[in-house]
């Protein structure tokens, strides 16, 4: 088990004020049996804004929901929590051969959130592409379990892809990222999704946060954690879902921090709205991710 | 089908009697009509109207027919045909003939639809509910999972009428038994109810003498109830209830408007509405004003970009988190069209039973969704008679071109390939043969295809449906080509009563008598009135300033030519070449009129846009042909003359309330701008020879200043006039007054017997203007009067227009 403290500051300076607006948030960490616990966690926004609640939304995803008054030069929201993470180790692959998982999606009923059918098929952001197909199947070597092949594929578009933060845009198809081979975490998990789909194993894309270990000697800097995006497939009825994190091609153990999951980005933005903006804006945001004791 | 006669007189007239195409008239092989039956004899039914069209000379056929699509035009219904990447209006095709059926078929028919649009409800409330169809194997989860109208963010929410379905339209024809069965569910935003409306009037008219003859049902009283079961959703609440358009852009936007006008609820836009404190609320010229009931015409997942489709620009961030929280009823719940999947139909049979334990009692097109593997067996046994389309498609059957396959055009071994690989994704139906019923093609009787859209409004006492509804007639005898698009029309439907049907209208006898105020003006609409009036005015300077111009080109002489020069400095301001004869520039400001006036079309007659669009015709049909000099003057003196008529229609019949005082303020405060900046150019001291003149002609005082003035004209009688003169009103002092009075009659005008801000600029203009005299009235005060006037308009439109 591991105990941290999480904070997250997103600041934005508008160059005139804005009129009014509403905003979802989807930053809170999720709680979720067995694997992530919230022990406290609360939100401020500066200045106060009129209506604010949260609700959660299909997939279980609690969102902070805001009306933004008129007028706003700027805007803080804080947000900070105390979770545990022990995710079980278990390291025994269950998972059905490749072959074996179509079957198994078709026994499966009910749409509830956990359901692997709202993750089969192309997505808005992330549509049926070719190139990332024939990628995924070059990586489907015969004989593979879906655990394995999830693996192999995260491995694959790990050494695919350069990470640079400046190459893509949050807009940016997960076919041009591919094509350019360059991106940061959301573009190494929408092709992971994408090729997952288009091989015929459920994949969903996970919102959250990642603690990150300074190198060896050098002391933690605050504010430089970030938040992430890795991958989670169905790997059939006995073993369930699995995370994997193709940015740094490893399994999600007890350095990430869930927030939520859903077919896209879209599902799961840290900010969603439409502030009816006069002028331009410019917006900062930092995540900090302390261990603590126990 | 109906077999006895109920009319109670033929009403033909004395005189020849023409075939029309009787006799030729036969029934398709094995395709039901409703015209004759299969042995050739005309069904009774049909008998006064077949007579009546008999008895009509060619002329006189004529003439009747005309009177509808006369009325069609003069009502301004159109539709709107897509073409490469444009769309443009088209007259609305009316079918002539009206599809007759008899009040036993249709009492039939009604219980059966009724009982559908329950299923629909319930399958509706399980899928935004527990979701226990797909958990107990009664529907496959790809079939909702994989459906983009299934709105996940809508699971879980209740609506809070308790009803997730209040408006439904059925898409039904006639199999080869001449049974009926539904070709099509709609249950998103069913259009259509608006135009069967239309028909009807437009029908009438060309038969009234039949129509009064047979007890035909009338509609105003499914229309009444509907809008009095909007009302009654409102529960104690004191909300406003609307419908909710996409837009004029819509293909339908015109029934959209027209049904709000005739329900007398107003039409709003996803941008008049905000959300605040779980409400919606709609942005109007008094502030945000809460609104109860949304009857929507716009796709769901349009509805909010903040938990929809982030894509959508016509929705309302927020609306879902008003449904949430259970503030607003909307008709229908989000999410309804998934209710329209073709797939479903495949199951609708099943799922009756197991719903309601009774067997549906009028059958859908039979459907086989090609995910299973029993179904695939069916689909190859059965291959000659049906059709492959996507299994998520939501389109009806004969208007999905490119998107269905027949598959018996495919070997029997690509069929089976095609199943295998993608059968989750397709449906099989079987190919649809439609009746016929009779259309009016040359003067002659002739069958044609035909479908039918039935309406179902849920109202305090249960379901009601519509007596009558809109048919769609084929352009040829393929059943395929039913769609406007392609050529097909549309036919009034007369539910025919063997004894004497009530009239009914809008206004509900027993109702006590209530004056109420109209709605608050949603502040978009009052942008686009201020605007409309602005361009309209502005229309009119320019034309009448060209008009000057070119007189003075046709009366010729080069002691004109310095004030030409500066008039044309004058136009170059509004983008108009003095030189031309009518300048692109003018069509484009008139252009920007008609495009305002389109946006609040639902808030003038429909007398005053024709007008407007007939200046709009003509003034593009004159522009390519007229030479300037007198040939100019007179086209634009044409044009005056069709703007005033315009102006006439709508001030003497526009109801005095916020949307006539701010088109008038737009009017008003155009026409001063513009006077400002004449007398500033023309009446200035060093203002070139005629221009004094040319002042009292812009403003069409040329009589009253002889009368008023026997010298010739100074530049203080015209400055006098023409701004000082209340009587004038032309004049900048009544313009000033007049502006001043609608400013002071606007909500929120003052506050505790103090002016807004907006008051107190008006109020310092209007002294300025009442103390002036024509010396102290210079050139450079007329400017600075110019620049308090612009002023004006910037703080109308920041406190009301935003």
């Amino acid at each position: 088990m591991t105990l941290y403290a999480l904070r997250q500051t997103i600041r934005y300076d508008f160059n005139r004020p804005t009129g009014a607006g509403r905003q979802l948030f989807r930053i809170l960490p999720a709680d979720i049996p067995g694997v992530q616990r919230v022990r406290d966690v609360h939100y401020d926004f500066a200045p106060e804004v009129g209506e604010r609640g949260t609700f959660r939304d299909f997939f279980g995803t609690r969102v902070i929901e805001a009306a933004m008054p008129p007028g706003l030069v700027s805007l803080d929201l804080t947000m900070q929590a105390v979770v545990e993470r022990a995710v079980d180790d278990s390291l025994l692959d269950l998972s059905p051969p490749l072959e074996g998982l179509a079957a198994e999606v078709a026994a499966c009923r009910g749409v509830g959130p956990d359901s692997p059918h709202h993750f089969t098929q192309p997505s808005r952001r992330i549509a049926a592409a070719p190139r990332i197909a024939d990628f995924a199947r070059a990586h489907a070597a015969a004989g593979l379990t879906v655990r394995g092949l999830v693996e192999a594929l995260g491995r694959a578009v790990h050494a695919h892809m350069a990470f640079d933060a400046e190459a893509t845009h949050v807009d940016t198809a997960p076919e041009a990222a591919f094509a350019l081979q360059r991106g940061v975490c959301q573009d190494f998990a929408q092709i992971m999704v994408g090729g997952l789909r288009a091989l015929g194993v459920p994949a969903a894309y996970v919102a959250g946060y990642l603690r990150t270990l300074p190198p060896p000697g050098q002391p933690r800097l605050i504010g430089a954690d970030a938040m992430h995006a890795w991958v989670r497939a169905w790997a059939g009825a006995e073993t369930g879902w699995i995370d994997y994190d193709p940015t740094n091609a490893c399994f999600v153990r007890n350095d990430h921090i869930d927030v939520g999951f859903g077919r896209d980005y879209d599902d799961v933005a840290p900010v969603t709205g439409r502030l009816r903006l006069d002028g331009h804006h410019s917006g900062s945001h930092s995540v900090d991710i302390e261990e603590i004791a126990a | 089908m109906d077999s006895t006669g109920t009319a109670k007189a033929a009403t033909g007239r004395p005189g020849k009697t023409r075939d029309r195409g009787l006799s030729a008239y036969r029934a398709l092989p094995g395709v039901p009509d409703e015209l004759v039956t299969a042995d050739g004899s005309l069904r009774p039914l049909w008998q006064p109207l077949v007579a009546h069209l008999q008895s009509l000379s060619d002329d006189a056929l004529t003439r009747a027919t005309g009177r509808a699509d006369q009325y069609l035009r003069d009502s301004g219904v159109f539709y709107r045909q897509y073409g490469s990447g444009q769309s443009v209006e088209r007259p609305w095709p009316l079918s002539h003939v009206p599809v007759l059926i008899h009040e036993a078929d249709w009492a039939e028919l009604a219980p059966a639809l009724i009982q559908r649009a329950d299923l629909l409800e319930a399958v509706m409330a399980d899928l935004y509910g527990e979701n226990r169809l797909v958990a107990d194997g009664h529907l496959p989860a790809a079939l909702v999972a994989g459906n983009p109208e299934w709105l996940r963010p809508l699971v879980g929410v209740r609506p809070a009428s308790g009803h997730f379905l209040h408006f439904l339209a059925f898409e039904i024809g006639r199999g080869p038994d001449g049974r009926w069965w539904v070709l099509a569910d709609r249950t998103q935003a069913p259009s259509g109810a608006g135009y069967a409306l239309e028909n009807r009037v437009a029908t009438a008219r060309a038969y009234s003498d039949v129509f009064d003859a047979l007890n035909v049902h009338r509609l105003a009283g499914f229309f009444r109830d509907f809008r009095d079961a909007l009302l009654g959703l409102r529960g104690a609440r004191d909300g406003r209830v609307a419908i909710m358009t996409p837009g004029p852009l819509n293909e339908t936007y015109f029934e959209q408007a027209w049904i709000a006008r005739y329900m007398g609820v107003s039409l709003v836009e996803g941008e008049d509405l905000t959300v605040a404190d779980g409400r919606l609320m709609v942005r109007t010229v008094s502030g945000l004003r809460p609104l109860d009931v949304l009857w929507r015409r716009l796709d769901g997942s349009y509805a909010d970009p903040l938990e929809l489709d982030p894509a959508s620009r016509i929705g309302t961030p927020g609306m879902v988190a008003a449904l949430r929280q259970g503030g607003l009823t909307m008709v229908n719940s989000l999410g309804s069209g998934v209710l329209e999947t073709r797939a479903l139909m495949a199951f609708l049979p099943s799922l009756s039973l197991h719903l309601t334990g009774a067997p549906l009692a009028i059958p859908n097109i039979a459907t086989w969704w090609c995910g299973g593997a029993a179904e695939r067996a069916q689909v190859m046994a059965a291959q000659d008679r049906l059709v492959l389309s996507a299994a998520l498609g939501t389109g009806l059957p004969f208007d999905r071109q490119g998107e269905s396959t027949a598959a018996a055009t495919l070997a029997p071994e690509a069929l089976a390939a095609r199943l295998a690989t993608q059968g989750a994704d397709l449906v099989a139906q079987e190919a649809v043969t439609l009746s016929t019923t009779p259309a009016l093609i040359d003067g002659q009787i002739v069958p044609r295809p035909m479908s039918l859209r039935v309406f179902l409004a849920r109202t305090a006492a249960g379901w009601q449906v519509m007596q009558g509804g809109f048919a769609r007639i084929g352009a040829s005898q393929d059943p395929t080509a039913l769609a406007m698009q392609r050529g097909g029309s549309a036919a009034d439907v007369w539910i025919v009563s063997k004894d004497e049907v009530p009239a009914v209208s809008m206004v509900a006898p027993a109702e006590p008598y209530l004056r109420s105020t109209p709605g608050a003006l949603p502040a978009r609409a009052a942008d686009n009135l201020f605007w409309l009036g602005r361009y309209v005015e502005r229309t009119e300077g320019i034309i009448r300033l060209l008009r000057a111009r070119h007189n003075r080109l046709a009366e010729g002489g080069r002691a004109a030519l310095p004030l030409q020069r500066q008039m044309d400095a004058l136009l170059a301001t509004y983008d108009v070449d003095g030189a031309a004869g009518l300048s692109p520039g003018l069509l484009t400001t008139l252009g920007a009129a008609v495009a305002t006036a389109g946006q609040v079309r639902d808030r003038f007659s429909p007398d005053g846009w024709s007008a407007l669009n007939d200046l709009d015709k003509t003034a593009r049909r004159m522009a390519g042909q007229v030479e300037p000099g007198d040939d100019a003057a007179r086209a634009l003196s044409a044009l005056l003359r069709k703007l005033a008529g315009f102006s006439g229609l709508v001030h003497e019949n526009m109801y005095r309330f916020f949307g006539w005082r701010f088109l008038s303020i737009g009017r008003q405060l155009e026409r001063a701008l513009a006077m400002c900046g004449a007398l500033a150019v023309f009446a200035d001291e060093k203002a070139p020879v005629g221009g004094l003149d040319l002042c009292i002609e812009l403003g069409d005082s040329v009589l009253t200043h002889r009368r008023r003035f026997s010298v010739g004209s100074s530049r203080e009688t015209v400055i006098d006039l023409l701004a000082l003169d209340p009587m004038n009103p032309r004049s900048l002092r009544h313009l000033i007054d007049g502006l001043s009075a609608q400013v002071q009659a606007l909500p929120g005008a003052a506050t505790h017997g103090q002016l807004s801000e907006l008051g107190r600029a008006m109020l310092r203009t209007q002294v300025e203007i009442a103390t002036a005299t024509p010396e102290t009235l210079t050139t450079e005060s007329l400017q600075a009067l110019r620049g308090n006037l612009a002023a004006i308009s910037d703080l109308l439109t920041g406190a009301y227009l935003r």
